[in-house]
């Protein structure tokens, strides 16, 4: 945001996102969604309704799932928030992370973090959900590519994975390279510059 | 499912259920889409309305609005070119700004262009608008209406002889002599049937950004066919096309919304006369006023034998569309062209009108058109089987057209085994067997005609190592085109899914392509990706008869491998042989394309048809009108899955999409046609909390298609008979007809209890009982 604007001073406020502890000033009538992603430049919570109804920008604040476009960044001075970035911890993809993938329940994507963001905070309550309880936990979140049935599999078999980090040796943003026979048999380290 | 398996070549090839490429960014929230995008210093620009549909606009001052800090312009009409610059896929009859009347409420009128949204916001606000809300049109009767308003000025449409009156255009088909055929009929069934007005709601809101680029202009869009908004803006802005380009991010979701320029040509003009990127999200309220499906009315009148034989039908279909054409006109059109679906009829007539309105331009959206018809002569059929007291199902069997029969004349044959998923469908849902009490069964056909001209060009570039970089200009919204071409591209060149990389969303990069549209893209770039890999064969080919000392002849490529006599060597092997000490690359170049055939009255035929049957079960609450699908059974004629998972996501989606503006979905407009149900709070798509009790999906799969390895299109069939096979399992359950969208509580409890509401029990139309 810039400074230049007309709606008043900036407040500081210190919240806690994705475990990193962040002090900054923020506009008394921008919304955590607004800090987020203008602030902050987490882009993955997504603006889509910005009345509570879509849940696109459904982030976890001191273990609740909110839409954050309905929380006040000043309100959120002292919280606890984690958004999607935050799931996958040291590089590994959570097991709804995984689970999402593997049942294709990501189709254009832009609800998805919001969905991933409430599996998360419902299995942390309902470690083991019936699917009633996830459709439950998931009505807050639209998505028109209605991927609904993929997502509560995901979901469930996340659940059934555990919904802590599941360690696969799969490292997050790299879905390991595999070796594709003897490399060296390149030429590039023999070719002599020109 | 570990990465290590796909360290073989090949082991998410076509027909695997590869994951998606671009799905990591997805589950991580790193994928960026057009608002994710850095905007540095980007101009915030925010539209300028009107409460009012059709409103004079006598004066604007942005004075008070030009005082806010941060304001950089206060863009009105008169700092346009003039004339004002129109722009459409169909016709220029868009204009940039609204000039001197508003055609629908949410038109623009004018735009702020600040340093930041809260500027732009405040200020445009404070822009002050002297306006006289003017009588307008928004219901076909209307618009019909003798004396009507005229939507468009008579001037936009020279040489037009409809250009009096609201209809921008007729279309008439049809074949055999219906009235001859009226008299061979023993029973003719009747009835009109109303579609609703709905919005395509993708939950990303549509994002443009413009920016000076050069001596030229970049823009940014969630489109779907980048490559004709750049020829829409370098029209616009007089540029050659090398000078405009256009990047297209992944949209999050489009479904025919994303496929034409609604702002880009607005905020290209605010950065050229600033000199700054401008950019402009819009709320979900604005994507309600930029984007819907067109409403529409159907007259269906159709003529069967005594036992079921189909002997004509009588078509007269009335849409509304907006303001402007959009695409919409061609949607009618196209949507028309197909009505009598996928049945073998001797006699068919067909009118169907676009009607002008002072509502939102109309424009693509999932089914293009058809799903307004289906609902029509499906939920006929439904009717006519009960009159006839033949079973629904043996009904569309025993008139359903064969594979190979012309069933519309000197159009693409019946290309596949229809009849198969229809019964696929009825044995999934036990459709003869018994059922609960209170319930009730419904099953009804969809047919869609896919793209009837195509142009697609793609490049693969297999790399030094065997890796492979794939240039598509397909636009990724969700349908998984990028992993399609990826597995494709790993199959014929023989590398693991992982070391394909699929470039799109670049016109700088990415040679053409036509569109992204009609389920196209698996089909015509998937062909020109195909054909590409072959091309990279082909050298491949060369290269190993040159190291071998052979002809080329003796030598074949295929899937990744190279046989010469009984030898088999992995393509990697011979490329990095064949390059040599330089090292290099191989390159092959693809195209598809559908031709056109300009004696066509949609321009060329269909490539394929997209097929489908649903049925339904529901149940219906007596007291409160409530409808719960308790079954739902799709499938899908798809020729080929070529990644299952993701035909099962599209075909699944695709459903519960057709249910929402089965049961919950429509604009409600007041008194003066302002929308009164604009956002997610008064405007229901299906949730998970409105999911049938039980989804089943299913593919038919004879290799019958026209796309690589037998795939057709199928991206929207699942969309298409979702209302007729709901409505006609609430008739079944309660024995109530009802011919009007959505089916919502209220109008269901109506029509079960018309002793209580006075409202007139629909009665069935039947005439000529012989």
């Amino acid at each position: 945001m810039s400074g230049m604007n007309a709606m008043g001073a900036r407040h500081p406020i210190d919240l806690t996102v994705n475990g990193q502890r962040r002090s900054i000033e923020v506009f008394a009538h921008h919304t955590l969604l607004d800090v987020l992603r203008e602030d902050l430049g987490l882009t993955g919570t997504k603006e889509c309704c910005l009345v509570g109804e879509c849940g696109a920008c459904t982030v976890i604040i001191d273990g609740r799932s909110v839409d954050s476009c309905l929380v006040l960044g000043v309100e959120a001075d002292g919280a606890e928030v984690t958004t999607v970035e935050g799931l996958a911890v040291d590089g590994r993809l959570s097991a709804v992370q995984r689970t999402f993938l593997e049942t294709g329940a990501a189709q254009c994507g832009f609800c998805i973090p919001g969905q991933l963001v409430s599996a998360h905070a419902l299995l942390a309550d309902v470690p083991h959900p019936t699917r009633p309880q996830v459709e439950e936990g998931l009505a807050g979140n639209l998505c028109r590519c209605a991927g609904y049935e993929q997502i509560i599999e995901a979901v469930l078999s996340g659940a059934d994975l555990g919904s802590s980090t599941a360690d696969d040796g799969r490292d997050q943003g790299r879905l390991s390279t595999p070796a594709m026979g003897d490399r060296s048999a390149t030429p590039d380290a023999e070719l002599a510059p020109q | 499912m570990s990465s290590n398996h796909g360290a073989e070549a090949g082991a998410f090839g076509v027909g695997a259920t590869a994951p998606r490429v671009g799905g990591l960014e997805r589950v991580t929230g790193r994928q960026e889409y057009v608002a994710d995008l850095p905007h540095g210093d980007a101009l915030h620009v925010k539209l300028v309305t009107v409460d009012a549909a059709r409103a004079r606009v006598d004066v604007i001052d942005g004075t008070r609005a030009r005082a806010v800090p941060g304001v950089h312009l206060v863009m009105t009409p008169a700092d346009l070119p003039q004339p004002m610059p129109r722009f459409g896929p169909q016709r220029r009859d868009r204009p940039v700004l609204a000039v001197g009347e508003t055609k629908y409420h949410g038109e623009p009128v004018a735009a702020v262009a600040a340093e930041t949204p809260d500027a732009a916001e405040e200020a445009a606000r404070l822009v002050e608008v002297d306006y006289e809300e003017l009588p307008a049109v928004f219901t076909i009767e209307a618009a019909l209406a003798t004396g009507a308003p005229l939507v468009q000025e008579p001037s936009l449409r020279p040489g037009d002889p409809l250009a009096t009156t609201n209809i921008l255009r007729e279309h008439r088909y049809g074949w055999g002599d219906v009235e001859a055929a009226s008299n061979q009929a023993d029973v003719v069934i009747e009835g009109t049937y109303a579609f609703p007005m709905v919005t395509q709601f993708a939950i990303e809101p549509h994002a443009f950004m413009a920016a000076p680029d050069g001596d030229g202009i970049a823009i940014w869009s969630s489109i779907q066919h980048p490559y004709w908004l750049q020829r829409v803006m370098a029209d616009l802005v007089e540029l050659p096309l090398s000078k405009v380009r256009v990047f297209a991010p992944d949209p999050g979701g489009a479904f025919g919304g994303k496929q034409h320029a609604k702002y880009e040509p607005l905020v290209a003009f605010i950065a050229r006369r600033t000199g700054r990127p401008a950019r402009l999200v819009l709320t979900l309220e604005e994507t309600f006023q930029a984007v819907r499906r067109g409403a529409a009315e159907v007259r269906v009148r159709a003529g069967f034998r005594s036992d079921g034989t189909l002997v004509f039908r009588d078509i007269e279909a009335n849409y509304l569309i907006g303001a402007y054409a959009d695409i919409a006109d061609r949607t009618v059109a196209k949507g028309s062209y197909t009505s009598n679906g996928p049945y073998r009829v001797p006699s068919v007539r067909i009118v169907a009108r676009s009607v002008l309105s002072h509502t939102v331009p109309s424009t693509a959206f999932r089914g293009f058109g058809n799903p307004q018809q289906i609902w029509a002569v499906e939920s006929n059929m439904d009717e006519a089987a009960r009159v006839l007291e033949i079973d629904p199902l043996e009904l569309r069997l025993r008139n359903l057209a064969r594979r190979g029969e012309a069933f519309i004349p000197h159009e693409t044959p019946a290309d596949g085994d229809w009849a198969a998923s229809v019964s696929r469908a009825a044995e999934l849902i036990s459709w003869g067997g018994p059922r609960q009490p209170g319930r009730g069964r419904g099953i009804a056909v969809g047919l869609k005609s896919g793209p009837t001209t195509g142009l697609s060009y793609s490049t693969v570039r297999l790399l030094g190592d065997g890796s492979v970089v794939v240039y598509a200009g397909t636009s990724d919204m969700g349908q998984g085109a990028r992993t399609i071409f990826a597995q494709i591209a790993a199959g014929e060149l023989g590398a693991p899914l992982e070391w394909v990389t699929v470039v799109m969303g670049d016109t700088a990069v990415v040679p053409y392509d036509q569109q992204t549209s009609a389920s196209r893209s698996s089909v015509l770039m998937g062909n020109a990706v195909l054909a590409a890999c072959r091309d990279v064969q082909s050298k491949i080919r060369t290269m190993a008869a040159r190291l071998e000392g052979l002809p080329d002849d003796g030598i074949m490529v295929d899937r990744g491998e190279v046989r010469i006599g009984e030898r088999v060597l992995p393509i990697r092997e011979v490329l990095v042989r064949g390059l040599g000490r330089l090292g290099g690359e191989v390159i092959g170049v693809g195209e598809a394309r559908k031709e056109a055939d300009p004696d066509h009255p949609l321009g060329g035929t269909s490539a394929f048809y997209e097929f489908n049957c649903t049925a339904v079960e529901v149940e219906v609450d007596r007291d409160t009108g409530d409808v719960t699908v308790t079954r739902h059974v799709t499938v899908s004629d798809v020729g080929k899955a070529l990644n299952p998972l993701q035909v099962r996501g599209q075909d699944e989606g695709a459903a519960i999409m057709g249910l929402g503006h089965t049961l919950l979905e429509h604009y409600i407009f007041d008194e003066s046609g302002r929308i009164r149900n604009l956002g997610a709070i008064d405007y229901r798509i299906p949730t998970t909390m409105d999911l049938p009790l039980r989804m089943e999906s299913d593919t038919v799969e004879n290799e019958d298609g026209p796309g690589p390895y037998g795939a057709k299109g199928m991206s929207e069939g699942a969309l298409l008979p979702v209302a007729p096979a709901v409505a006609a399992a609430v008739r079944d359950a309660t024995g109530v007809v009802i011919r009007d969208l959505p089916l919502t509580p209220e109008r269901v409890w109506r029509a079960l209890h018309p002793e209580l509401t006075g409202a007139p029990e629909v009665r069935q139309a039947i005439e000529g009982a012989r």
